[in-house]
């Protein structure tokens, strides 16, 4: 069992954790981590980036053009409401599309950077 | 009343027997942290979809959408859009590189001790400030059950601490609590998280569909009604936006103070979740990078699905009681009894009642009430115990023994005294969260406070420490440290100065915003880069820049990720 106390890993030695940089700096270099890297942020970098300017644009426009988000659409459902329930749809998609994005491109990398550990480069 | 209390009593104490029986199958360290590492991602979006709605979410955002409208539904949509950030940059490489607490991550590039013994301050405050919401939350729900005790307890608790005199229910109830949190062994299994997120779901499903039944299942009928009911203040009609923060009366900093209070209100909301301790503690418990991404969508429909019936929950007690009836005691024909002050924490409860009395006569309405009052009795239980969870082992993990244990005192810590500290520190966050309910005043809103509070601390002073750990290279203890206790103490002090939630509202506050995130925030980012940049010209940390390519590639891939025991 354990007591706690243990940092992830053992502390090294001296000369240990510069072998150790030099593993972990190798499989950095590799092109299949390179690639991971591209990958993962060529998605969440602007999905983000999205994610953030669509969530902010309800509060501003609510302030900003408050007659036109007290817009009646149907009945008494005026914009303000509709677009604050677009934002859940939004953010379902998104969560669906990085989903399949993550099972498709960044796994079998991530699997393929394993392997090389595994194989001690 | 009796039937309500009983029936009350019955389903909370069938709560207890399952939290019980979940607590014996607690073995190991691995088992009481981290739940053998073996949940499945299903079962662990349900845990952590239990985790986070909390009072806050389940009598809070109803109770300001029923007493501000459409302004309310604002902290319904931010806190399922904070998933995606969570989502996007913490869920899988924190499962990657974590063990059992978000400062096992830091602890990994940092020296060890500085930045645990500022993890587990930061900690201990955002969950204390957590717990405040769920103290008055569950206050108000004694409040309703029994609406004599206040009176009744008073004179035993005529006595101050500090300036401010405890509130009877509260201090009773969370006490209460503490008492059988501590005593049974602290657990927040995920076991008892997805019983409680199941009945919370149930819950506002049944209440939803009433309120839908009440219109015959015409939405524009009940868009109708919510229509007609007009705010005094402003004359607003509830579904329009401007009602809790109105636009067009002061300015600040050269903008509107009621826009700059929103966005500041939505910085919160989206950034505050990816650093809440008790949240970020859920993804060690899945085997895998893949299982925490599987969790997260399975939160985010849940969660999502709760949020959009907040407009049946909120508007519903809005359009069919009105703000100016929701109270602890009401007389015939629902109307607040006389004296009593409406407390927008209770209109979920007092919705149960009136649709319970309008389909199925008094009876009816009693038995609903004690259904609800249970699950959200339920629900807040199992709030306070994942969050004891958080603090204590934020507290006794990262600070006693990696900390004090490991590098002042050296010495094998032993599980008895390891345990015994988690339990001193859960008492000590307990009471403090007790006093600080009553120094907030019972009618305080519990949405407003976690989210004006909790989610802000986080947000200045977890999530800067996170996401440079994770992703920039230079970053050092220095700038761990600095964010982490620097986020904290100044989101802490503006809402000292700031207006606050009490009421009534203090008039010239010195910080003049009640959401002080858009302040906060940038502080606590900045605080990272500037104490990052001052720990360079000292060439302090060298090791933090070392051990970047590693938590680089292992966050990344999940090298040598804590295996879970089945899965290898």
């Amino acid at each position: 069992m354990e007591t706690g106390g243990s940092l992830p890993r053992p502390a090294s030695p001296p000369g240990q954790v510069a072998g150790e940089q030099v593993h972990w700096e190798g499989l950095e270099e590799t092109p299949e981590f390179k690639e991971l890297v591209r990958a993962r942020w060529r998605f969440v970098a602007p999905a983000t980036v999205f994610f953030l300017a669509y969530y902010f644009a309800l509060p501003l426009s609510n302030g900003l053009f408050p007659s036109v988000m007290r817009t009646e659409v149907i009945g008494h459902i005026n914009l303000a409401y509709l677009f604050a329930l677009s934002q859940f749809i939004v953010a379902w998609l998104l969560a669906f599309f990085y989903i399949r994005q993550a099972t498709r491109v960044f796994d079998p990398l991530a699997e393929k950077v394993r392997q090389r550990a595994a194989r001690g480069r | 009343m009796s039937i309500t209390l009983t029936l009350f009593l019955i389903v909370v104490g069938i709560t207890l027997v399952i939290t019980a029986w979940a607590a014996r199958r607690t073995r190991t360290t691995v088992q009481f942290w981290a739940a053998g590492r073996s949940i499945k991602g299903w079962q662990n979006g349900l845990a952590i979809a239990g985790d986070y709605m909390s009072a806050a979410s389940f009598l809070g955002i109803a109770g300001l959408i029923a007493f501000n409208g459409y302004d309310g539904f604002m902290y319904s949509v931010g806190w399922l859009v904070a998933y995606l950030t969570v989502l996007f940059l913490i869920a899988e490489p924190m499962r990657n590189t974590g063990k059992y607490t978000m400062a096992d991550v830091l602890a990994y590039r940092m020296s060890p001790v500085p930045v645990r013994s500022a993890a587990a301050f930061s900690t201990v405050a955002v969950s204390a400030a957590y717990m405040m919401a769920q103290m008055i939350g569950a206050g108000s729900l004694i409040k309703i059950l029994l609406p004599d005790l206040d009176k009744n307890l008073r004179p035993y608790f005529d006595w101050a601490i500090f300036g401010t005199k405890l509130d009877p229910s509260i201090a009773l109830v969370g006490l209460m609590m503490m008492i059988y949190v501590i005593a049974g062994g602290m657990v927040a299994t995920t076991w008892v998280q997805i019983v409680k997120a199941v009945l919370l779901m149930g819950g506002a499903i049944l209440l939803s569909l009433l309120v839908l039944f009440y219109f015959n299942f015409n939405i524009l009928s009940f868009f109708d009604k919510i229509y007609s009911v007009k705010d005094k203040a402003t004359g607003l009609p509830f579904t329009s936006p401007g009602i809790l923060y109105p636009y067009g009366k002061t300015t600040i900093w050269g903008v509107d103070k009621a826009l700059v209070e929103n966005v500041s209100l939505g910085m919160a909301l989206i950034l505050g979740t990816a650093g809440l301790p008790h949240i970020l503690m859920r993804f060690f418990t899945v085997p895998n990078a893949k299982a925490a991404r599987a969790s997260v969508a399975w939160a985010m429909g849940l969660i999502g699905s709760f949020y959009i019936m907040t407009t049946f929950l909120g508007f519903g007690a809005a359009a069919l009681i009105g703000k100016a009836n929701i109270c602890a005691q009401v007389v015939a024909g629902f109307k607040c009894a006389p004296g009593l002050k409406p407390n927008n924490n209770m209109s979920m409860p007092r919705l149960a009642d009136f649709l319970g009395t309008h389909f199925f006569g008094t009876t009816g309405g009693e038995f609903l009430l004690a259904f609800i009052a249970a699950v959200a009795f339920a629900t807040i239980l199992a709030v306070v115990a994942g969050l004891t969870l958080a603090a204590s082992s934020a507290f006794s993990h990262d600070f006693y023994v990696n900390v004090v244990r490991t590098h002042i005192f050296h010495g094998q810590v032993s599980e008895g005294e390891q345990v015994l500290v988690a339990r001193v520190t859960a008492a000590l966050v307990g009471l403090l969260s007790i006093w600080l309910a009553a120094k907030t005043g019972a009618t305080a809103n519990v949405a407003a406070l976690v989210a004006g509070v909790a989610f802000v601390i986080a947000a200045s002073a977890n999530l800067p420490a996170i996401l440079f750990t994770l992703f920039w290279k230079r970053f050092n203890t220095w700038g761990a440290v600095a964010s982490l206790v620097g986020g904290t103490v100044v989101t802490i002090w503006l809402v000292a100065v700031g207006p606050g939630w009490t009421l009534p509202a203090v008039a010239h506050p010195e910080f003049p915003l009640q959401n002080v995130g858009i302040v906060a925030i940038p502080v606590g980012f900045a605080l990272a880069i500037i104490g990052t940049l001052i720990g360079d010209l000292f060439k302090a940390d060298r090791l933090a820049e070392v051990k970047f390519h590693e938590i680089d590639v292992r966050a990344q891939t999940g090298v040598g990720a804590e295996a879970s025991p089945v899965a290898v």
